[in-house]
């Protein structure tokens, strides 16, 4: 278990760091959202996979709020920049 | 529509929706209990007061056979779609060609509009961009086309979970005018 | 094989899949040419991947308690992640210009079809 374990940290720590690149990149709002939301998804995998080592659940109230957080987040953030319009000041370069 | 028929509709909506929120709360609270299940009810009971949904006619009956061919087919899709994204996620050097489709529905109602939309979402090439209420029509983004038949073979595929969630929940009668359109479209 | 055993295993397999999952998310996230490419592997990959884990998780715990929370987690993750994807994909047709080059047909665009 432990070595599946460190090879499941691994790939989830690879693919945080690749959606953090892409939040960084850019180059609008939404593409940073749709990488925020990718982010908030490995980080409930990560808590999962902890959460299967250990067999403790302290962490799995932790992954419900965060699932429902990622959730709000990006709706907001689609519904704010939906409101701006063709040529808004969020968009920055075009995609 | 005469208001009481539109507040019965809401009221036999509502009762449902209260034993489902009650349901998510004791899921919540991880633990079954007299507080729990009082609790619950009493705060699905607030919440639907408080922000009160718009009715939702739904008169259909759950067929068992086709809702776990639905569902099947659905898991099935799921993977499949993963799968495909994988292999262009992993392969190198060209890029996928994509395609903005428009998908007319032949079912006339907001329910089975909202359910084919959100099943299509995760299906093989589904998107969801913009969905025309009045005349039943989603606009959906598919990835890694290749030729216009990808192109059919996607609109195809969305009629087609249209169709099995139809045979799934839709009452009789809804069925009924569903097929006769369906068939209106084919000829 | 016991039980557990069993559990364990098929748990070891829905981790590695579902974490597998997640980083071909992350690498189509970073490759993927325009927004709505991205979103595809935004989507899809991560629902399955986080299922996965979360079954990976499941068979890993006994309380029934933490079973529910887990499948809470599963129907919302089912439930809302097609809503944020269309969502986001609505705002980014409307506001952001789209590649046509990355499309071989955009029948949206056509003004006779809307």
């Amino acid at each position: 278990m432990t070595v599946v374990v460190w090879i499941c940290a691994a790939m989830l720590g690879v693919a945080a760091l690749l959606t953090l690149l892409r939040m960084a990149l850019g180059p609008t709002t939404l593409n940073r959202t749709v990488a925020m939301d990718t982010f908030v998804a490995i980080l409930v995998a990560g808590l999962g996979v902890g959460a299967a080592y250990t067999r403790s659940t302290t962490s799995i109230p932790i992954i419900v709020v965060l699932s429902l957080v990622g959730f709000v987040g990006s709706v907001s953030v689609a519904r704010f920049v939906g409101r701006e319009g063709k040529g808004g000041t969020l968009e920055g370069e075009s995609s | 529509m005469s208001p009481t028929r539109r507040q019965r509709a809401r009221l036999g909506f509502q009762l449902p929706m209260a034993l489902g929120l009650t349901v998510i709360w004791i899921l919540l609270w991880g633990h079954f209990g007299l507080l729990e299940v009082v609790g619950g009810f009493l705060v699905a009971t607030v919440v639907l007061r408080v922000f009160p949904l718009p009715p939702v006619q739904f008169d259909g009956t759950i067929r068992p056979l086709p809702f776990v061919k639905l569902v099947a087919q659905f898991v099935y899709d799921l993977v499949t779609a993963s799968i495909q994204v994988v292999r262009i996620a992993l392969t190198f050097g060209k890029q996928p060609m994509n395609a903005i489709i428009k998908v007319p529905l032949h079912a006339r109602s907001d329910l089975y509009l909202t359910f084919t939309a959100e099943l299509s979402s995760l299906v093989p090439g589904g998107l969801l961009l913009e969905v025309s209420r009045e005349e039943s029509t989603l606009y959906l983004h598919v990835i890694g086309v290749r030729s216009e038949a990808d192109v059919d073979a996607a609109r195809a595929r969305v009629l087609r979970q249209e169709r099995r969630l139809m045979e799934a929940i839709a009452s009789k009668d809804e069925l009924a005018a569903y097929r006769a359109r369906a068939q209106g479209s084919l000829a | 094989m016991t039980w557990s055993a069993f559990s364990d295993v098929a748990s070891a397999v829905c981790l590695l899949a579902g974490s597998f999952l997640a980083l071909t998310a992350a690498i189509g996230l970073v490759r993927f040419p325009d927004l709505f490419t991205r979103m595809h592997a935004a989507t899809k990959p991560q629902v399955l991947g986080l299922l996965l884990i979360l079954g990976g998780v499941a068979f890993r715990v006994r309380d029934a308690g933490d079973l529910g929370m887990l499948a809470i987690v599963a129907i919302f993750q089912l439930l809302t992640a097609p809503v944020s994807a269309h969502m986001v994909g609505r705002a980014a047709y409307r506001t952001t210009t789209v590649r046509q080059d990355l499309l071989l047909t955009d029948e949206l665009a056509d003004p006779d079809t809307r």
